[in-house]
C-alpha cells in the first residue's frame, strides 16, 4: 500500500533510494545534504533497508566507493552539495567514462566565498561537463520519483550513465511536503534489478578501467555522446511509464505550464517554478500572453523540446540561478545555443536568487513585466542582475 | 606459468595471459560498434605489463642486515618488495625503483644501485 508522509526534501530523496532498492550507500555528511544519509542509515540500521552502508572519509571516496559498488553489480548512491560535490568532481567523470549508473542527490547549494549554505544552481551546473544526467526538481514529490526514474534511465542499455537528481538547498532540502510514499511491489515492477553485462567478478575477472591508446579513445567517448542522444527520448519514455503507474506526471525533459500559442515563455528551474506558476496564473488574468517552462533536465540539454515549445514566442525570459564567470548564466546562454539558427527572437537572461537571497512573487512578478515589456521595446540588456543591493528598489516595488 | 593475481586479496590466481588473449574480448574491432561501452580487458592488465622496465635506479636488499621489520612492505607504493622468511625480496616485474624503502628502512639493508649495471 502506498503511504502519504510529510517529509522533507532529504527525506523524500531518502525514500527515493530505499525504494529503489539501494544496494550500497557510500555518503560523506554536508550541509543541506546530511539528513539524506542519516536517514538511510537509521533506515539501514533499523533493519528496514538491506543496504550495505559504507561511511568513507570524503566525498571523493564516496563516489570512488560507489563506482567500485556499481562495477561489482550493485546499485548505488549517494548524495552530496556544493563543496563536497566539486570534491567528487574527477570521480563524476570516471563514472561515466566508465558507464556505470551511479545515481546521487545533491543539494544545490552555494559555493563560497563568501561562505554559504543557501540555494544555488551553480554547484550543479558547475559538473554539467563530466557525463552525469541532470535532473532539476520543483517539489519533495519529484524528488523521490526522480530517483527511482532516474536509475530505471540510467541502467538502460542504451544509456548506462550516472545521474544526479538535484533539489534546492533549504526551500526543498529542509521544508516538509506530503509526499506518497509508493508501494514496495509497484516500484519493483517499474524499477527491475540491476544487471550489468559485465562486472567485477572473480569468477570471470576482467580489467576495467585500462590504457585507450589514441586509436580507440576517441571512439569509446563518442560511444557516450550516443547515449546522451538516446537519452531525451528514454527519458520522455520512462517519465510516461511513472505516470501511468503511479499517478505522478513530473515533466519529463520540460514541464510545460500553459505555453500553448502564448507570446512570452519564462523558463526556470528548481523550486522557484512553484511560485512562478502561480505568478504566471495572476499575469494571464492581468491579459498577459505568457507561459511558463520548467526546464527539468539540463543533461542531455533538451535542444529539440526547446525549438519545439518556442515556435511563435516573440520574448523568451530565462531565470538562472546561477551564472559562470566570463559567460552568462548557464541555461540563457544553452538555450540560445539551442535555438540559433532556429528562431529569431529576444531572450534575456535574468541572474536571480544567488546564495539563497529570496524570491517573493512580486520579483518574479516584476522580471515577467520586464521580460513582457521587451516586444514592444526591444531587448535592452542581455543579461540583468535582479535585486542586487544597487537595485533592489526596481525589483521589489 | 602461474602467479597470484593479486597480493593483497590473495587466493586467487589467474593464468597469465598472453596479449592475443587479452585482446580476444573483441575479435578483430574495427571501429566503436565492435567493443564494449567502455575499455574492458578480459584480464586485470597490469600484469601483461612489466612496469619495472621503467627502473632506472634497483633496490639491493642485503639480508644479513635485514630485521625482517616490514617497513619497506608498508611504504612501498607498488606493493614491490615482500618481506619473507630469509628477508626482503624485490619484485622486479613491478618495481619502479623510487628508492622509498632504501631511504624507510631503519637498518640501511637497501641500497640503490644503477639499472644499467644489471641489464
Ligand atoms: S625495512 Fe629494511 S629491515 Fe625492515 S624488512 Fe625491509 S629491508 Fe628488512
Ligand atoms: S624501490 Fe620503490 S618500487 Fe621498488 S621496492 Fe623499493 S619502494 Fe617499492
Amino acid at each position: 500500500m502506498s503511504e502519504m508522509k510529510i517529509v522533507s526534501g532529504n527525506f523524500a530523496a531518502a525514500y527515493g533510494a530505499k525504494l529503489s532498492r539501494v544496494e550500497v550507500v557510500a555518503a560523506y555528511p554536508i550541509t543541506p545534504q546530511t539528513e539524506v544519509v542519516e536517514k538511510i542509515a537509521e533506515l539501514v540500521s533499523n533493519g528496514e533497508m538491506d543496504s550495505e552502508y559504507v561511511k568513507v572519509e570524503s566525498e571523493h571516496s564516496a563516489m570512488a566507493a560507489c563506482i567500485a559498488a556499481s562495477n561489482a553489480g550493485a546499485r548505488a548512491y549517494t548524495a552530496s552539495s556544493a563543496h563536497g560535490l566539486a570534491l567528487m568532481h574527477e570521480l563524476l567523470i570516471w563514472a561515466s567514462g566508465a558507464r556505470l549508473p551511479v545515481v546521487m542527490t545533491n543539494i544545490n547549494r552555494a559555493m563560497g566565498p563568501p561562505w554559504s549554505v543557501w540555494a544555488d544552481h551553480h554547484d550543479t551546473l558547475a559538473q554539467k561537463g563530466t557525463g552525469q544526467l541532470q535532473f532539476f526538481c520543483e517539489n519533495n514529490q519529484e524528488v523521490l520519483d526522480s530517483v527511482i526514474m532516474a536509475f530505471k534511465i540510467c541502467e538502460d542499455a542504451d544509456i548506462m550513465l550516472p545521474a544526479m537528481v538535484v533539489e534546492d538547498a533549504f526551500i526543498l532540502s529542509h521544508t516538509k511536503e506530503p509526499v506518497e510514499i509508493y508501494d514496495q511491489e509497484l516500484v519493483d515492477e517499474f524499477l527491475p534489478p540491476y544487471d550489468p553485462e559485465y562486472k567485477l567478478d572473480v569468477e570471470r575477472p576482467f580489467g576495467f578501467g585500462s590504457l585507450g591508446m589514441p586509436d580507440w579513445y576517441m571512439d569509446f567517448r563518442y560511444k557516450i555522446a550516443e547515449a546522451f542522444e538516446k537519452a531525451p527520448e528514454k527519458i520522455e519514455k520512462v517519465n510516461k511509464e511513472f505516470t501511468e503507474i503511479f499517478g505522478n506526471d513530473n515533466g519529463g525533459l520540460i514541464e510545460e505550464y500553459k505555453t500553448d500559442g502564448v507570446d512570452v515563455l519564462i523558463v526556470t528551474m528548481g523550486s522557484i517554478s512553484s511560485t512562478s506558476k502561480d505568478v504566471i496564473d495572476e499575469l494571464r488574468k492581468e491579459g498577459h500572453n505568457v507561459g511558463l517552462a520548467r526546464l527539468r533536465t539540463f543533461r542531455p540539454f533538451p535542444v529539440e523540446k526547446f525549438r519545439e515549445i518556442t515556435k511563435g514566442v516573440n520574448v523568451v525570459g530565462v531565470m538562472d540561478r546561477s551564472y559562470t564567470f566570463g559567460h552568462g548564466g548557464d541555461a540563457a546562454r544553452e538555450i540560445k545555443d539551442a535555438l540559433y539558427g532556429h528562431r529569431d527572437l529576444i531572450l534575456k537572461d535574468y541572474i536571480v536568487g544567488l546564495g539563497g537571497r529570496d524570491l517573493t512573487p512580486k520579483i518574479l512578478k516584476n522580471i515577467m513585466l520586464d521580460a513582457i515589456s521587451l516586444q514592444d521595446k526591444g531587448l535592452d540588456k542581455e543579461i540583468e542582475w535582479v535585486d542586487l543591493r544597487i537595485n533592489q528598489e526596481r525589483w521589489r516595488r | 606459468m602461474q602467479r597470484p593475481l593479486n597480493r593483497l586479496t590473495t587466493k586467487l590466481e589467474v593464468r597469465r595471459l598472453s596479449k592475443e588473449e587479452v585482446y580476444r574480448i573483441v575479435i578483430d574491432p574495427k571501429d566503436h560498434r565492435d567493443v564494449p561501452l567502455t575499455l574492458i580487458t578480459d584480464c586485470p592488465s597490469y600484469l601483461m605489463t612489466k612496469t619495472g622496465s621503467w627502473r632506472t635506479l634497483r633496490p639491493i636488499v642485503d639480508n644479513e642486515k635485514c630485521i625482517k621489520c616490514g617497513i619497506c612492505w608498508k611504504f612501498c607504493p607498488d606493493v614491490s618488495i615482500h618481506v619473507k622468511e630469509d628477508g626482503a625480496e624485490v619484485d622486479y616485474d613491478f618495481c619502479k625503483g623510487c628508492g622509498i624503502c632504501a631511504k624507510e628502512c631503519p637498518v640501511d639493508a637497501i641500497v640503490m644501485e644503477k639499472e644499467e649495471d644489471y641489464v
